[in-house]
């Protein structure tokens, strides 16, 4: 018998999604049919909405090109010169013993904003340099790992069967081995090559992530009735894959190749301090930190530039990143459909 | 009232209560990204004891939210207003715990799909105890006892046993029943059931719908129907409530609504649920296939448009033996006929359909499509043969990209077989398609997230047939669909029908859609072809003992033929010899109270 004084629990069943989805996705075509009439909101639209309403990501995405701005400009790239005067290669007389120059009130760049190194170069160009090719690797790896993990993934998830079986377990063997060491073995081997061809290098072994996300995606998505009856109508599997599952399959691989450039830039940073990275002249940001560790104590400016620049870079393609996945999450304004 | 003790609420005393459930001006709003959608727009109705309501009303017509506003239930982006009380107490004055209290003991929730309402990982018998040991009714042995016993009220054989036993080891009917004791297991004053039946077929349905019946007369519960289906309402209720886009159009007796309905919202309503028997065979809607065929361009060839014979398919399963899906299956549509493949879940109907399609192979046995047999011939014959098939699934939201403006969906077909190159052409005759399934010609830049339900089914149409088809796959087209939606998507496919006059494989689990469109039917039953013939013998003069069963079950959207048909049914399989063991086993123990 039912006893008042007993506090009563929660025992009855959540609602399910389906029984009440109060959702904008499903009713917004019943409530306002007035302004779909003659506007059309695509899957991409909407995302693209919400990212552009993302602070956060907006605010780092304004910070990572002005990164990419300065770095490329100042200094200049290849044959095109910069604004910036002086070249990070070629030692100067040291100015104030070589402390940053850079003022913030009154604001003034001085001879050199970011000091200079104990040989007297520049540090600010050393800096811009460094920031060109971590930058660089950076986007080559997330683009060559992306394109390969989604290669792999898409492959492994539409085909199963054995092609499946020989692509997971070859990423299996790339995951068993620790990515430092072998980064840095193959860096070394490709380390002349300058930083693009390290880049291409280090792709190739960062790509397995993604590769078990997309197939993971895939299995899902080969499975829909949409797929089926892309099948069911005599679409060949390139075109299934390419115009059916992978646009589906879009935010997933869009927010892990985002994650993947920070990671590259981590990956090359770790490398180039061990010495397996860029090789001299050339200097990348984790190159600088790691010739001038030893000058920490006597000058950390040396050590505090190239260390805030990786943060800023790091820190800014992730919080984009994060802002991707929560425009691309659907949770946000689908129903289960 | 309110926190009332232990009432028997099976006595008389209770009768004479005021409504055990009450909304008045009851308002929901629900603040969204794109503004504020009004869901339930002061909306007032009772529930007495022993009495069923049910709520009526098509998709998004605040249903639902309706009933969830009673447990309190909503997400944190709703907006309540208005009064709702239950036995007396208001729900807007209580907080999280008071709520609690309420919920289970007073107001009790029977939902759409058993299998997610149950926790998967624990047994049967432990998910009811805990209710009564939340609630304190009852602890340890007690409460087991208590369970077994709410098992035997719903008519579960071997109670004992299946306590035991875990959600995935009971059939869905039975799993319905463990649900509906759950909501019983504090003696609720008012369950509200949303779509009880809906994921059921029909022959479990009318069981389930006779336990509910027979409980709400022992137990003297108010129950809060909410369903889309009329014949279920026919069936159950004894009032009825009408809602239509947030407002409630119509409320009454079951007698006044359903058979003298005033608002015109609701004759349409009831106008478009198919009726199993309604077709005369005089006004046969679909054309004649004779006739059809003769309307192609190309002559008769006479080979049939599909031909299965001896078909078996198995699923493979690992470390077990194979799960024979279909079993020596032998059937034909012919050139421009539409045929009907009716069965209850499990019953190999889908699986047939999609074999049909050459995207599962067949255990053995053959498969002819336009003579040529499916599982002998090349990729490049197989492509050239899928351009002669069109297809349409059950729910238009799988089945469309949803990255794809419509336009490219519905010519993506003339691009996989390189018909028709020039994308203006190609654009014309997407802009024919469309007109041809009744849509507006602008709907091509839309994406398919941006229609309803049935303007999405009306694509998925538009796309099968682009290519003017010889045989069109049709898997429970209109099942996803609200029976209005249904109704102008059948009459589409069979004027469509008989415009292009393609053969047809119609795979449906309602007997009446079937009926309504179809020139023969065959009925599955566990991957064997039961019955087969002419629609008019196997719906109207079934041979067979099951097809009889099923007929039977399906509910009519008319309260006093549903009770002739009620009647007739249970003495139906009182001759079978399986005397309705719901009925006996709650009769049996109703004096207990």
């Amino acid at each position: 018998m039912p006893d008042p004084t007993q506090p009563g629990d929660e025992y009855a069943p959540q609602p399910t999604d389906s029984g009440i989805s109060p959702v904008p996705g499903h009713v917004m075509p019943e409530v306002t049919p007035g302004r779909t009439e003659d506007r059309s909101y695509s899957q991409g639209q909407l995302v693209r909405r919400r990212f552009f309403r993302h602070v956060g990501a907006m605010v780092s995405l304004a910070v990572l090109l002005l990164v990419v701005l300065v770095s490329f400009t100042s200094i200049g790239f290849g044959p095109v010169p910069g604004w910036w005067d002086k070249d990070f290669a070629r030692a100067a007389d040291l100015v104030d013993g070589g402390r940053p120059t850079l003022q913030l009130f009154p604001f003034a760049l001085g001879e050199h904003p970011f000091g200079q190194d104990n040989a007297g170069k520049d540090y600010f160009a050393l800096v811009m340099r460094g920031t060109q090719i971590s930058l660089t690797i950076a986007f080559v790896v997330g683009i060559v790992s992306t394109a390969l993990g989604t290669l792999v993934g898409a492959l492994a998830g539409y085909y199963r069967g054995w092609v499946e079986s020989v692509l997971m377990r070859l990423t299996d063997l790339f995951i068993v081995i620790p990515l430092l060491v072998l980064a840095a073995v193959l860096g070394r081997i490709a380390g002349g090559g300058g930083p693009v061809m390290l880049a291409l290098v280090l792709g190739l072994v960062t790509w397995t992530g993604l590769a078990r996300l997309v197939r993971g995606e895939v299995l899902s998505l080969r499975e829909r009735d949409f797929v089926t009856a892309a099948r069911a109508g005599g679409t060949g599997a390139v075109r299934t894959v390419v115009k059916h599952i992978l646009p589906n399959a879009v935010g997933v691989i869009i927010v892990s190749g985002t994650l993947a450039i920070a990671s590259a830039i981590l990956l090359e940073t770790a490398l180039s301090f061990l010495g397996f990275g860029v090789q001299p002249p050339d200097v990348s940001l984790g190159s600088l930190i790691s010739t001038y560790q030893s000058a920490f104590t006597t000058r950390p400016w040396l050590f505090w530039w190239p260390g805030l620049v990786i943060l800023t870079i790091a820190l800014s393609v992730n919080f984009v990143g994060d802002g991707l996945r929560d425009a691309f999450d659907p949770r946000q304004n689908r129903s289960k459909s | 009232m309110a926190t009332t003790t232990s009432t028997a609420r099976g006595d008389a005393p209770t009768k004479g209560e005021g409504p055990v459930l009450s909304f008045e001006d009851l308002h929901v709003r629900f603040s969204t990204q794109f503004g504020e959608v009004h869901a339930v727009k002061g909306i007032t109705f009772d529930v007495h004891p022993g009495e069923v309501v049910a709520l009526v009303g098509e998709s998004g017509s605040g249903k639902s939210v309706t009933s969830m506003t009673a447990l309190g239930l909503l997400p944190a982006n709703a907006r309540v207003s208005g009064d709702i009380r239950v036995g007396g107490t208001s729900l807007g004055g209580l907080d999280d715990r008071g709520l609690r209290r309420v919920r289970g003991r007073d107001v009790a929730m029977v939902f759409q799909e058993p299998m997610t309402a149950l926790n998967p990982v624990l047994t049967i018998g432990l998910q009811l105890t805990e209710a009564l040991e939340l609630h304190g009714i009852a602890y340890g042995t007690d409460a087991s006892a208590r369970a077994v016993e709410l098992l035997r009220m719903v008519g579960i054989p071997e109670p004992e046993r299946r306590a035991r036993q875990y959600p995935h080891e009971l059939s869905g009917g039975q799993r319905q029943r463990v649900v509906i004791a759950m909501a019983i297991s504090c003696e609720p004053r008012v369950i509200i059931a949303d779509e009880p039946t809906t994921a059921l077929d029909v022959t479990v349905q009318a069981e389930i719908l006779d336990l509910l019946r027979s409980l709400k007369d022992t137990l003297r519960t108010g129950i809060l129907l909410i369903t889309h289906n009329m014949g279920v309402v026919a069936d159950m209720a004894d009032r009825v409530a009408v809602m239509l886009r947030g407002d409630l159009v119509e409320t009454g007796t079951v007698e006044e609504v359903l058979v003298r309905p005033v608002h015109e919202y609701t004759r349409r309503l009831l106008g478009s649920v198919p009726h199993l028997g309604a077709r005369e065979d005089a006004q046969v809607a679909a054309v004649d296939p004779a006739e059809g065929a003769e309307r192609r361009a190309g002559a008769r060839t006479g080979t049939p448009a599909l031909d299965l014979s001896g078909l078996v398919i198995e699923y493979q399963r690992l470390g077990r033996p194979p799960f024979r899906a279909v079993d020596d299956v032998s059937l034909t549509v012919g050139e421009s006929e539409i045929v009907g493949l009716v069965g209850e879940s499990g019953s190999g109907k889908s699986t047939i359909g999609r074999c049909a399609l050459g995207l599962i192979p067949a255990a053995s046995g053959s498969v002819n499509i336009f003579g040529q047999d499916v599982g002998r011939i090349g990729r490049r014959d197989l492509k050239e043969l899928r351009r002669r098939i069109g297809v349409v699934f059950q729910d238009p939201a799988a089945s469309l990209n949803p990255r794809m403006p419509v336009g490219d969906c519905v010519a993506e077909p003339l691009v996989v077989h390189k018909v028709l190159r020039s994308g203006k052409d190609r654009l014309e005759k997407v802009h024919e398609m469309l007109d041809a399934v009744e849509l507006p010609r602008s709907t091509a830049n839309r994406y398919p997230h941006e229609l309803s339900g049935g303007q999405r089914q009306r694509v998925s149409i538009a796309r099968a047939l682009i290519l003017d088809p010889e045989l069109l796959v049709a898997d429970e087209p209109t099942s996803a669909l609200d029976v209005s939606v249904q109704a102008s998507v059948l009459a589409l496919l069979t004027d469509l029908q008989a415009r292009y006059g393609f053969a047809c494989l119609f795979v449906s689990h309602d007997l009446a859609v079937v009926d309504l469109l179809a020139h023969r039917v065959v009925v599955l039953r566990g991957g064997r072809v039961v019955e087969a013939g002419l629609r008019e013998d196997v719906l109207h003069r079934p041979q067979e003992e099951y097809t009889r069963r099923l007929l039977a079950a399906a509910p009519v959207p008319e309260p006093h033929e549903q009770r002739r048909r009620r009647e007739a049914r249970h003495a139906f399989l009182a001759e079978l010899g399986e005397e309705a063991s719901v009925l006996r086993d709650v009769r049996g123990v109703s004096g207990r109270d």
